[in-house]
């Protein structure tokens, strides 16, 4: 079983991707998506060495959602301080020391920051202990700190370690 | 309804498009220069999805969807090219 | 095509290229590096992810079938949107780019960490 599907939910998406490049749900379709799913994985198994695994399906989801809502309010929010007066912006460099330790927790969380409220993450640590991100209007510099790891990084410590 | 959403759109794209070649032509440094071109992309993909709507064409959307690949394959590439001095190491 | 869907179509046609336009004043308006980088990162996700679900809404009502491969142009994109921006702010470090607030200590290697233990 794990030999011949290594990666079981990269075959789904890949499938998924197929489909959704040529745009049909025709049988023939899905079949060759199913196919290449599961070859391309098997192939490129040399870069995948360890499998994902998700613990907590339901935090997963809700994370998304969590995420998916504050996408829509940064932008909202950036929005407007660009069109406001650009020398009002208080902008900062803020350290957030790392809890967690899985790489892919890591990057996942990393990319989050990129995309929400007025933040940017710069640099990774090279010991992996902390992030250096940059804020676009901070009012509190221990206050973001905190929002991150309350809203983002406990719920990804919770679907990737524990 | 939707023709007059268009015109407006497709001017404030092009707007956007003018905005962003300023940038580039300033500088001052080179990120801001790389990020002028990887906005510029974006800005592309935006003014393609917009002429697929506008001429009925759905064949716009593969010159997006390369347009999304190369260009970020460009930006992480000028982007090592910064760090490093080099692109393949 | 009602009414209805002509309407919907118009709004997000119109909030994708406002985004848009708002992500690029901000690359041209604002200060430094570090800011610009805020805008056009952001404000051309959304932009474009709208334009590309009005796309997707016209193409499925105009058309024969349903039309998602839209989604994947917009999943590319808040896929390597971070990724780039992530990149493009480790390279501006890098070259020390200056900046209207003080830059943290050395990136380098210990620096960074040593800054976290006290912050």
């Amino acid at each position: 079983m794990n030999r011949l599907l290594p990666h079981p939910i990269l075959t789904p998406m890949l499938a998924l991707v197929w489909l959704l490049l040529n745009n049909s749900m025709a049988p023939g379709q899905i079949v060759l998506g199913l196919l290449l799913g599961w070859a391309i994985p098997l192939f490129t198994l040399p870069f995948w060495p360890e499998q994902v695994r998700i613990r907590h399906r339901r935090t997963l989801l809700r994370f998304s959602g969590v995420v998916l809502l504050d996408i829509l309010l940064a932008n909202l929010k950036v929005a407007w301080l660009i069109l406001g007066q650009p020398r009002t912006l208080r902008p900062a460099f803020v350290v957030v020391p790392l809890d967690v330790r899985h790489e892919l927790a890591i990057s996942v969380l990393a990319n989050t920051i990129c995309l929400t409220p007025g933040t940017v993450s710069a640099h990774l640590s090279e010991d992996r202990l902390s992030l250096l991100v940059h804020a676009l209007d901070v009012d509190d510099q221990d206050e973001l700190v905190a929002t991150i790891k309350a809203r983002y990084e406990a719920p990804l410590k919770e679907i990737f370690e524990c | 309804m939707l023709n007059i959403a268009l015109v407006i759109a497709f001017t404030l794209v092009t707007t956007a498009f003018a905005l962003t070649l300023w940038r580039l032509l300033k500088g001052p440094s080179a990120p801001d220069r790389i990020l002028a071109l990887d906005t510029l992309y974006i800005n592309a993909i935006a003014l393609l999805v917009l002429l697929g709507i506008q001429l009925g064409s759905a064949l716009y959307f593969e010159a997006a969807l390369l347009i999304a690949l190369m260009g970020f394959v460009g930006t992480v590439a000028l982007c090592k090219f910064l760090l490093r001095g080099d692109i393949i190491e | 095509m009602n009414d209805a869907t002509e309407l919907l179509l118009s709004l997000l046609v119109l909030a994708g290229a406002i985004f848009t336009f708002i992500g690029s004043l901000g690359l041209a308006r604002l200060g430094d590096f570090y800011t610009r980088l805020h805008g056009p990162t952001k404000a051309t996700t959304l932009g474009v992810g709208s334009l590309l679900i009005a796309s997707a809404v016209y193409f499925s009502v105009t058309g024969e079938s349903l039309s998602l491969h839209e989604v994947l142009v917009a999943l590319f994109l808040f896929i390597t949107a971070p990724i780039s921006a992530h990149l493009m702010a480790k390279a501006a470090l890098h070259l020390r780019l200056t900046s209207l607030t003080p830059l943290p200590k050395e990136t380098g290697s210990e620096a960074s960490s040593e800054s976290s233990r006290n912050p």
